[in-house]
């Protein structure tokens, strides 16, 4: 195998992987399948094993203790350099497709005695929405993109992994991740490992290596994280979307599922019940570097004009 | 927003009902407690979500864009850089605009330009490359940088523009000081002075790149106030280098041999300002993180002392005090200019506001669907 760890696109890319994957395009000759995750948040139930077993698994340290961020039953937070699984929980007062529930008022949790606030019509019109988050692993990822060390590289499954023994913390895949995921870890570097350098979820990488499932996925009770070849996955969620809406629950949606999107498709993508940024995704993610050529294109502009002007400073009158 | 984060349900409310289920009642869901008679429509949540930020003496005249996010958290994530980058990317500007006014001065006989501008640009580079490591999370891995060439990444393609920079400014930065001190040096001094003429235009034809990338740096992510301004921020950060370089040589240089240095200034701040103004009105939505909280600030003093230094230049550039302060005004108005921006990038990605809104109008403008108002845009 050869690696290339400059990543897709050593010169300007075109900003859509070859038809052989985003490994090919990282010169990966003899490779598997595109690895990634469907995670069909129809069927999750919020039990957060994926998150304790990320942990446990990768050696990820603490994001927090006991901290309650009064946001349902997440006091997790966000994705970040020490949660590379997040699950997200959303409250809200709507039925989810044509369950009936039998349920006088199941209510919303509140202080108040249940049923003395609400209208009867909306008594049972209750969900709860969970979602478990992850790295994309884009087809197109910004992070890798603009690693200036390499330390960010595509491996044979398709996925991006950081190696921590080469990243040096310049911290420009932070703001360059259109989904917020990857992150500079903080702390005291005597207790905490890979401080000051960028960390996020690796898809397993060791364990890939081994033919293994990501601790995630492993330790899914529901199956609501899949773990696969990619194509196998994309067409395993489009039957379950049909199946999904012919059972009535017509908000269910895919995310991050199509080739043609932003960052020419996930490597983990989702099926949802509401609008993304409902779950704290953005609706509509796209690639930074797809404006790069652009944006190389004027700051030239820019120097050139600036040579021509000092230039002329100099030309002209004698003071 | 550096407020912490309100206890607020998953949704702001959406008063324009694109999904009726979801309103009115949406924003007091998920608030233990919160089900008492509160506003049915929700108005008040998007108050409490938005509280403290750039509350003061700002009243909004068309209410706030309303949208949907989790709990009011980022979407994306801001840069953990601090001042050591907007602080490079000042020095980086001035760096490059002396090291052209240095090699202007150096071949039409203007030697106090080309001495003060070659030890300007030294000095800039040096404490730049401070401030770059500095900023690394593992400072010792500095030279992973030199790893790879990657034209994806505006960070290598920098380190390697300013690996081309410095070896010029430092052989011309160290004549200048070597001639300023009392010895001779013999032969490694003779061939310090013979190679800081080419040393010097080397640098000076690189120069215009160290001081352009740096807008691609900022640009070339999903910061959405840095990456929504791509089209401009290149031209604002080369006329802020202009600028700045040109009010610092009005400064060092007697105001007989500064006239290039003032020239360049004017040129540079009215690029700026112009290119600031076109900048404003194609950025969209994230816009408003230029004229709101720290970066609000900053912007109004970036403007305006750029402009009174510009203003002093023409009238009285020729009078060594108005030099000296409309040089001071430039370089203030440029220190103002990096900062504001980019404070106004880090405040657009702490808020899931700019980079929510932006997306879901395209989004339903694709499919088709009616577009929601963007109130607040």
């Amino acid at each position: 195998m050869s690696l290339a760890d400059t990543g897709p696109g050593t010169g300007l890319p075109g900003f859509r992987a070859g038809a052989e994957g985003p490994a090919a395009d990282a010169g990966w000759t003899d490779r598997p399948a595109r690895k990634g995750f469907f995670t069909d948040t129809s069927i999750c139930i919020g039990c957060k094993a994926c998150e304790v077993a990320c942990k446990e698994w990768n050696g990820v340290p603490q994001d927090g203790l006991f901290e309650l961020l009064g946001s349902s039953y997440d006091n997790t937070g966000a994705l970040g350099a020490s949660t590379w699984r997040h699950v997200a929980f959303v409250e809200q007062r709507k039925p989810l497709g044509g369950q009936r529930t039998g349920v006088t008022d199941l209510g919303m949790p509140a202080f108040d005695k249940p049923g003395a606030v609400a209208d009867p019509d909306e008594r049972t019109d209750f969900r709860w929405l969970m979602s478990s988050d992850v790295c994309k692993h884009c087809t197109n990822a910004a992070c890798l993109d603009v690693c200036p060390t390499g330390a960010l590289f595509r491996t044979e499954f398709g996925t991006v992994v950081v190696q921590p023994d080469v990243c040096n913390g310049c911290g420009y895949c932070v703001p360059a991740c259109p989904y917020g995921v990857i992150e500079r870890r903080e702390g005291d570097a005597a207790h905490v490992p890979n401080v000051g350098v960028a960390q996020k979820c690796t898809l397993c990488y060791d364990r890939l290596r081994e033919d293994q499932t990501p601790a995630c996925a492993k330790a899914c009770p529901t199956e609501s994280i899949q773990f696969g070849d990619l194509d196998e996955l994309r067409q395993r969620a489009d039957r379950r979307v049909a199946a999904l809406h012919e059972q009535g629950v017509m908000d269910a949606r895919l995310y991050g599922n199509d080739p043609d999107d932003g960052v020419g498709g996930a490597g983990a993508f989702f099926l949802l019940l509401d609008e993304p940024e409902t779950y704290g995704l953005p609706p509509d993610p796209v690639v930074t570097t797809a404006d790069l050529p652009s944006m190389w294109r004027r700051a030239g502009l820019a120097a050139a004009g600036l040579l021509a002007a000092a230039a002329v400073a100099f030309v002209g009158r004698s003071r | 927003m550096s407020t912490p984060n309100p206890p607020g349900g998953p949704t702001t409310p959406n008063p324009t009902g694109r999904d009726d289920a979801r309103n009115p009642t949406a924003g007091r869901e998920g608030v233990p407690g919160s089900q008492g008679p509160g506003p049915r429509t929700g108005e008040g949540r998007s108050g409490g979500r938005r509280r403290g930020r750039g509350g003061r003496g700002e009243q909004a005249v068309v209410p706030d864009a309303t949208f949907t996010s989790y709990y009011g958290r980022p979407v994306v994530k801001a840069s953990p850089w601090e001042a050591d980058i907007p602080a490079y990317l000042f020095l980086g500007g001035v760096a490059a605009g002396s090291s052209l006014l240095a090699a202007g001065g150096d071949l039409t006989g203007r030697p106090a330009v080309r001495r003060a501008g070659r030890i300007a640009a030294l000095g800039a580079l040096a404490v730049s490359f401070a401030a770059l490591v500095h900023d690394l999370g593992k400072p010792v891995r500095f030279v992973n940088m030199l790893r790879v060439i990657k034209p994806t990444s505006p960070m290598s393609v920098g380190t390697w523009i300013l690996s081309a920079y410095a070896p010029g400014t430092a052989l011309a930065g160290a004549a200048e000081v070597a001639a300023l001190l009392p010895w001779s040096f013999g032969w490694p001094g003779r061939l310090l002075r013979a190679s800081a003429r080419p040393g010097g235009i080397a640098a000076a034809v690189i120069a215009p790149g160290v001081a352009s990338y740096t807008a691609v740096l900022l640009t070339d992510t999903a910061t959405p106030a840095w990456h929504s301004a791509y089209r401009e921020l290149p031209f604002v950060f080369v006329g802020s280098a202009a600028a700045a370089a040109g009010g610092l040589s009005m400064i060092t240089a007697p105001t007989a041999q500064a006239g290039p240095a003032r020239r360049l200034a004017l040129a540079g701040a009215a690029t700026e300002l112009t290119a600031e103004t076109i900048m404003e009105r194609s950025m969209g939505l994230s816009e408003e993180t230029l004229r709101t909280g720290t970066a609000g600030t900053l912007m109004r003093i970036s403007k305006l002392s750029t402009a009174l230094g510009a203003a002093g230049t023409l009238l009285a550039g020729r009078s060594r005090v108005a030099a000296v302060l409309s040089g001071l005004a430039l370089l203030t108005g440029s220190v103002c200019t990096r900062f504001g921006i980019f404070h106004a990038g880090q405040a657009s990605a702490r808020d899931p506001k700019y980079t929510v809104v932006p997306q879901r109008e395209r989004l339903d403008e694709r499919d088709g669907r009616p577009a929601q108002d963007p109130a607040g845009s």
